[in-house]
């Protein structure tokens, strides 16, 4: 028992994963998407909600049509409000566990922060299955919320480095392929869960707990061959015909800022402020694109989630999109087009339901969730270009807190200006247009934060000789 | 975008470990799409 404890352990030491001669970089990128695609289940976790609160009812075969008001009338049944804490505490622990565990993943390697991101993320699902099974929130909070969190924090980072040191060349392309995962991770977690609940229904269960367990074991699977294929590549290495530069350019430096230097430099709040406004103005449209499109067109709640589904695939290609073009445009120039293009969409959301257009409604809505998705997707290079490769993991998991901030203000800024309006006696179908405009309002504060990114300053630099013995 | 090496091992490595992260994401966009048809289709009577 001992020595397969040893063996785990050297496995996933990071000096056990240098590539040798041979190996192909382009095997790195699927190995990120095993991480991504797995814990990228997390935006598809609503699809728990209604079995979720309907968890008594069904037991007794008395769950009532569900209304937006009224999924369950069955006393002790959870409520949709207290199960929104579930996705809230995943978002705010991915944050906060990036922070923290950012420098560990640095040392310590992928493989072994693979490995800690499939542990903790699986065995969140498991916990969270077990809370459902007995039917205790608190448990099902600590199980996908904080240890399932910590899992998505993890894994959210572990690749992000190893990729940019992988693809030197196109770091966006590289990271972009990664954290494109992350958004067809919902993409597959919803109609995996829906189809598994399907199969584990029964008179007396709607197959909520057997569905988080078996997901659970299937992530794990899926995510070990990501742990088995991730390599770092050897010190020194390059892509062939890759010449690095030897002097910064303009706003891409050659040196190196370490992350406990990164956070007391303007750039770094600069740049978690365009993160926290781009991911805050999306939530503004995904957080509500289900009843928007509802109450300005008069869809049916079939063809809503259609949209919704829409939404989720344009904020998937746009991670790739964006994060790609941005090897040729800029990060600076590409956060540009986010926020300026951004707030001129965001004020047109309201008059497309004044002429009546529905297509030119859903156009405007699926270019602005691929830039929500690119928000996500281009940071880490921009991050690359500002503090160098040497801690980068690290840096851009100190900059996810703005994600769990984002996570909290955004639906917060949604469905309380909604509220206060339906409560003034402002239309239904007239209600959204506030919020877009104070959402094309923080664009252009992000547009601002960006516009007033600079290089950093000479004296947060690394030493050379240092930064040489980091790597 | 080419691949560094010609060993036919590490091409057969390379396909299946993008068909293993590419199945299941073409089969979400696949099923994502088709609901997304929905959203264009003119309610039923």
């Amino acid at each position: 028992m001992g020595a397969e404890e040893i063996t785990l352990a050297a496995f996933l030491d990071r000096s056990h994963s240098i590539a040798g001669p041979g190996f192909s970089r382009w095997l790195v990128p699927p190995a990120a998407l095993c991480i991504h695609l797995c814990i990228g289940q997390a935006y598809a976790f609503s699809v728990f909600n209604k079995p979720l609160a309907q968890l008594l009812c069904s037991m007794q075969h008395a769950c009532p049509p569900a209304t937006e008001k009224a999924i369950s009338t069955t006393p002790g049944d959870w409520t949709i409000a207290s199960l929104g804490w579930i996705f809230s505490l995943a978002i705010v622990f991915l944050g906060l566990s990036a922070a923290v565990f950012g420098r560990w993943v640095e040392s310590a390697g992928p493989r072994a922060a693979m490995f800690a991101s499939a542990s903790l993320f699986c065995g969140g699902l498991l916990v969270a299955g077990f809370g459902v099974s007995i039917h205790n929130l608190p448990i099902v909070f600590l199980g996908y919320g904080v240890i399932g969190g910590c899992g998505l924090g993890i894994g959210y980072i572990s690749p992000v480095s190893t990729l940019i040191k992988w693809f030197p060349d196109r770091p966006g392309l590289a990271t972009g392929t990664a954290i494109m995962g992350f958004g067809g991770g919902a993409l597959i977690g919803a109609p995996l869960a829906v189809a598994l609940m399907k199969q584990y229904s029964s008179p007396t269960s709607n197959g909520v707990s057997a569905t988080m367990i078996t997901m659970g074991v299937i992530y794990f699977i899926f995510m070990m061959v990501g742990v088995l294929l991730v390599r770092v590549p050897a010190p020194g290495w390059k892509p062939a015909g890759y010449v690095a530069p030897t002097t910064s350019a303009h706003m891409i430096t050659t040196r190196n800022v370490t992350a406990t230097e990164a956070v007391k430099t303007p750039q770094f709040w600069l740049l978690w402020a365009v993160l926290f406004l781009n991911v805050t103005a999306g939530i503004g449209i995904l957080g509500q694109a289900s009843l928007m499109v509802q109450d300005m067109f008069a869809v049916t709640a079939v063809a809503a989630a259609g949209f919704v589904g829409l939404l989720s695939l344009f904020n998937m290609g746009g991670r790739i999109f964006w994060a790609s073009m941005s090897d040729f445009m800029g990060r600076k120039r590409t956060y540009m087009i986010f926020f300026g293009l951004g707030a001129v969409l965001y004020f047109l959301i309201p008059w497309t339901k004044n002429i009546g257009s529905l297509g030119l409604f859903v156009l405007i809505c699926c270019i602005i969730l691929t830039m929500y998705g690119g928000g996500f997707a281009t940071i880490p290079a921009y991050l690359r270009d500002m503090f160098g490769t040497v801690e980068v993991g690290a840096i851009h998991g100190r900059l996810l807190t703005a994600w769990s901030c984002a996570g909290v203000a955004g639906p917060v800024l949604v469905n309380y200006i909604r509220q206060y309006q339906l409560a003034h006696g402002v239309a239904k179908s007239d209600a959204y247009s506030v919020t877009m405009i104070i959402c094309a309002g923080l664009l252009v504060v992000g547009f601002i934060c960006n516009y007033l990114v600079k290089p950093v300053d000479e004296g947060h630099y690394v030493a050379v000789g240092a930064a040489e013995a980091a790597t | 975008m080419a691949i560094e090496k010609t060993d036919p091992s590490l091409t057969v490595k390379l396909l299946l470990a993008w068909l293993w992260v590419g199945i299941p994401l073409a089969w979400g966009v696949w099923v994502t799409l088709n609901n997304a048809l929905k959203l264009f289709q003119p309610p039923a009577a």
